[in-house]
């Protein structure tokens, strides 16, 4: 893995002042639009709440639950796969498109697929993949990655998207207008649509009771997607699903407004197994762990598996909102990314990400799904120091410190030590850069003064 | 090789609930009761409003006046021929229009040159200003209020729902017993992708013409 350390990608990030200033607009925008929807609802804390024990109990049983799932998706003629890793359930998909001879599929936005990198793999397999959501068709294009659960190309503008359509569409007259830009994407994915009998979408959620799954969108592909295709392949996570039907009763108010600002987003699709004639005759559910059940068993972290992509911890974090979403390296950015991304690679990866947050708590603020983002962050802190051992450097200096705080010989003499030695560290009044492997503390903190007389000194000399 | 997979899955799951398992699902979710109206007139008041909220355009009309009412919207998208469910009502059918009646047949390329779709709506959300298709007679299938560039639905004042609880519910019945397919529309077809611009009508329809009315049943 070519993983930077937060620090060093985000370092790249805040140098570029069109992402900072995109990205300050846009996370304006859906703040404020989140925070005017929300306090139309006299009894969001009520909602919230319910969400919370929703999600909890989905996770609480979830072997009960999946079983259940598997049972009403099959009585409903569909198909369930189980796969343990990305690679696995890459192979299924390919699998299935293989049995019927596809060479190219039409996909709704989904972030699960690009957590498995199922598009490299299809290309892999000789079989094309068709992004249809807007921002997913231009970084696709573009070779990008996204950068926002929500508006995941927010870090392009629209010189830039009109640069790639022109070149991907031979369209050289093509204007950065976003009506034409949005009308040349609706011409080419409609012949798509009308062409490509196979599609794979993610989903919202899905109900353990009935088999329904939930696609929430806004632009219409999703509906294209799932209701004009003869093969329907849907891949989730195995935590997205919820015990009862009536529970969407309460999701489907959560998300919207938590994610869009919007009391509804345009288009929410619910379906059942197969739909034909009004749909696809054959149906595969993809259930993925990949690292799902490695979460769950942290009994603190395990709360990051009740998040619903809602994107709203992005648009309040002041750490996202400079650095963006590409200095996560994950495709779980933000303060939900900095808890979840460590968790699913089982700390084989992202180890920096939970320092990647000033711990001001707005993130948990704004989560429909009560997920106390700060204390798993904290707790992550913990659990990297502890598991994969890093900051050496930092231990050290802890344990030098224990053993000179045990004396008061010892502690008197440090002092007096630090005094001398303090010259060297000063610049322009203040010291402000530790030498060594201490650099690192005051890389992004002060160094306070050090006094020339310490408080033990003062004391007796009264 | 499969069931490998779903047995070693469920293992893990039991493995890392352990103790904190829980036995029984809570069934009552406590929502705090709703502020919202309950006559059928505010309802419809609040439909109404919330439905232009999306830039989608909302008219009212007496059960005698629907086919004028669609003869008029039709006339100004200068659109001449609409497609309906076969179960459309009969008085909501204007005489002036080419109206071509939906079966399983007719295929998506054909459905796309239609100047619209004129349908019903199985229910609608006060609160959201949803329009709830859920495949009855006079809905049909999916694709005909998502391929033709303009959707006429026509909402009967008395399907009018308070909020998304509420439909969900009636929905859990129809989902339950028949597995019908359900969508919740929300005004035209948008996206913001592109520097948040809000621009209507990428692959759905570009135009939402609702029609609320009162009367009959």
């Amino acid at each position: 893995m070519s993983e930077q350390p937060f620090p060093v990608a985000a370092a790249k990030a805040l140098r570029d002042t069109q992402l900072r200033h995109n990205l300050g607009e846009a996370t304006r925008t859906i703040r404020a639009r989140r925070a005017e929807l929300v306090a139309e609802r006299s009894d969001w804390e009520a909602l919230r709440e319910a969400g919370r024990r929703i999600r909890d109990e989905a996770l609480g049983r979830l072997d009960v639950h999946l079983e259940a799932l598997e049972r009403s998706v099959t009585n409903a003629a569909g198909v369930v796969h189980w796969a343990r890793d990305g690679e696995e359930a890459n192979r299924i998909i390919a699998g299935v498109l293989h049995q019927h001879g596809a060479t190219e599929v039409i996909k709704v936005k989904s972030i699960t697929t690009d957590e498995i990198a199922l598009n490299a793999y299809l290309e892999r397999e000789g079989i094309r993949a068709w992004e249809t959501d807007l921002a997913e068709m231009v970084l696709q294009l573009a070779g990008e990655r996204s950068s926002h659960f929500l508006v995941p190309a927010i870090h392009l503008n629209r010189a830039e998207i009109r640069d790639v359509f022109a070149r991907a569409f031979d369209l050289p007259d093509l204007s950065d207008d976003p009506e034409e830009l949005t009308a040349a994407a609706r011409r080419v994915l409609r012949e798509r649509f009308l062409t490509v009998p196979f599609a794979i979408s993610g989903a919202n959620f899905a109900v353990a009771e009935t088999g329904t799954v939930a696609v929430l969108e806004s632009e219409g592909n999703g509906r294209m997607c799932t209701t004009l295709s003869r093969v329907l392949i849907t891949v989730m996570g195995i935590e997205k699903v919820l015990p009862r039907f009536s529970d969407l009763g309460v999701m489907l108010q959560l998300l919207p407004r938590s994610s869009t600002g919007e009391r509804q987003n345009p288009y929410t699709s619910l379906w059942t197994g197969t739909a034909a004639p009004d749909g696809p005759n054959e149906f595969h559910l993809v259930l993925l762990d990949a690292g799902r059940t490695a979460v769950l068993a942290d009994r603190i972290g395990r709360q990051a598996l009740r998040c619903i992509r809602c994107s709203a911890c992005l648009n309040v974090c002041p750490v996202y909102e400079r650095t963006g979403g590409h200095a996560y390296q994950s495709v779980y950015p933000g303060p939900i990314g900095a808890i979840l991304t460590p968790q699913l690679a089982r700390l084989e990866a992202g180890r920096s990400l939970p320092w990647a947050s000033t711990l001001c708590g707005a993130c948990y603020e704004v989560c429909p799904v009560k997920i106390d983002i700060p204390s798993v962050l904290v707790h992550m802190r913990g659990r990297v120091v502890r598991e994969a051992g890093v900051a050496r450097s930092e231990r050290w200096a802890m344990s030098a410190l224990a053993r000179v705080f045990s004396s008061r010989r010892r502690y008197e003499a440090a002092q007096r030590a630090l005094r001398l030695g303090r010259a060297p560290l000063r610049v322009g009044g203040t010291a402000s850069v530790l030498p060594g492997p201490l650099r690192a503390w005051t890389s992004a903190r002060d160094l306070p003064e050090i006094p020339d007389q310490t408080f033990r000194e003062w004391w007796r000399s009264r | 090789m499969s069931e490998a997979a779903r047995e070693q899955i469920l293992a893990a799951i039991r493995a890392a609930l352990g103790t904190t398992r829980i036995s029984q699902d809570d069934t009552a979710l406590d929502l705090a009761p709703s502020d919202l109206p309950t006559g059928v007139p505010e309802l419809v008041e609040l439909f109404c409003e919330r439905v232009g909220d999306y830039q989608a355009t909302v008219s009212r009309a007496e059960v005698e006046e629907v086919a004028g009412a669609v003869a008029g919207i039709a006339a100004r998208h200068q659109a001449r021929r609409l497609v309906v469910p076969a179960g459309l009502p009969a008085g909501w059918r204007p005489a002036a229009l080419e109206l071509v009646e939906d079966h399983d047949e007719l295929a998506a390329r054909e459905l796309e040159r239609f100047d619209g779709a004129l349908t019903g709506a199985g229910l609608a959300i006060a609160e959201t200003g949803t329009i709830v298709l859920d495949g009855g007679p006079d809905q049909g299938r999916r694709w005909l209020t998502l391929l033709p560039d303009l959707h006429i639905c026509i909402v009967q004042a008395t399907r009018v729902v308070a909020d998304v609880p509420d439909a969900i519910e009636i929905l859990g019945e129809l989902v339950r017993s028949q597995r019908r397919a359900v969508t919740f529309v929300s005004g035209p077809s948008a996206t913001a992708d592109i520097e948040l611009r809000r621009v209507h009508g990428v692959h759905g329809p570009r135009r939402l013409e609702v029609v609320v009315v009162t009367g009959g049943n």
